[in-house]
């Protein structure tokens, strides 16, 4: 297990298959949203209860979607970079969190402008709800403690320990509004039986699920690749301070040397 | 075309909605591909000056 991950923990390895995944998840991404925005805003209909207020949920939706499914990922990533040392593991969980913030973001942000309708309020303290507040702000304390040490690999080590520790709200949030009376709704699409909403509706909401995936996976490779670079950079800057023709003497400058 | 913008009557909250969402994907993007950018052409540079030595580390 440890020997085939680590053919993947080489930087340059990562960069030379990001570089041919890339096009294809940015080409989709490009093709899905237009597609998904016309299903959502145009071609599907009202719903005979909320009337045109239903068209939040085809971002609302997969926006709660990805920021689970962020954090799901950047916990295992953190779970790999804790066991096996893996720096390209450290990297992407770096990179997850600000996307999973802006998910999280999304996701809380058209609630409230969903709720104000369709509840009367904009806001409750009920356990979705909650929880999912509580989940932007691991992403908000994930981001932060990568830069509270002046060693960035222990950053990097607190980073992925919050990570794991905050892993236990994700299925919190997903089972929430079964344990306690909540005034969100219950899963529509994951349930037993399968999903409860009618076809014309399900469409739009797959497929603009898919864009935002599509997006997560385009931009999740440009920050990963960038932070590489920027790793290089350092590297290069060290041994220039080192003083330039020695040969290098840290490991990260001899891992800028492989580069 | 104004049927479509009123939303039936909702239309401050389904806009807001999408444009929030707009708002949010669209500065996360333009941020990540600056700083991308920004960061290649400094490690160009900075391999440039530092001469041919070194390989060539872009992909």
């Amino acid at each position: 297990m440890a020997s085939s991950l680590h053919r993947f923990a080489n930087p340059n390895r990562f960069m030379r298959l990001s570089g041919a995944v890339l096009p294809w998840a940015a080409v989709i991404t490009a093709i899905l949203f237009p597609i998904g925005l016309y299903l959502a805003l145009f071609a599907s209909p009202p719903d005979y209860q909320q009337g045109e207020t239903v068209r939040i949920m085809y971002v609302h939706v997969p926006a709660a979607w990805m920021a689970l499914f962020v954090y799901t990922t950047m916990a295992v990533a953190s779970a790999v970079a804790l066991i096996w040392r893996h720096p390209v593991a450290d990297i992407a969980a770096r990179a997850a969190s600000p996307l999973g913030a802006g998910f999280t973001f999304i996701a809380l942000a058209t609630g409230a402008l969903w709720g104000q309708p369709m509840w009367g309020t904009w806001w409750v303290w009920d356990a979705r709800l909650t929880s999912v507040l509580i989940l932007f702000f691991l992403y908000l304390g994930h981001m932060a403690l990568f830069d509270a040490f002046d060693d960035p690999t222990k950053g990097a080590r607190a980073a992925a320990i919050l990570a794991l520790v905050g892993a236990v709200n994700v299925p919190i949030i997903h089972y929430s509004v079964e344990w306690w009376n909540t005034l969100h709704q219950p899963a529509s699409i994951l349930r037993d039986g399968g999903p409860s909403i009618a076809a014309s509706m399900l469409w739009p909401l797959f497929i603009m699920a898919f864009a935002f995936k599509a997006y997560f996976v385009t931009f999740l490779l440009v920050r990963m690749r960038s932070d590489i670079t920027a790793a290089k950079l350092r590297a290069l800057r060290r041994t220039q301070v080192e003083g330039a023709g020695m040969s290098a003497a840290t490991p990260a400058a001899a891992e800028a040397d492989r580069a | 075309m104004s049927d479509f913008l009123a939303m039936g009557g909702y239309a401050t909250f389904v806009w807001w909605s999408y444009g929030l969402t707009a708002a949010v994907l669209i500065g996360l993007a333009v941020f990540a591909l600056r700083r991308a950018r920004a960061r290649r052409e400094e490690l160009d540079q900075l391999q440039a000056r530092l001469g041919p030595g070194r390989r060539e580390s872009r992909q």
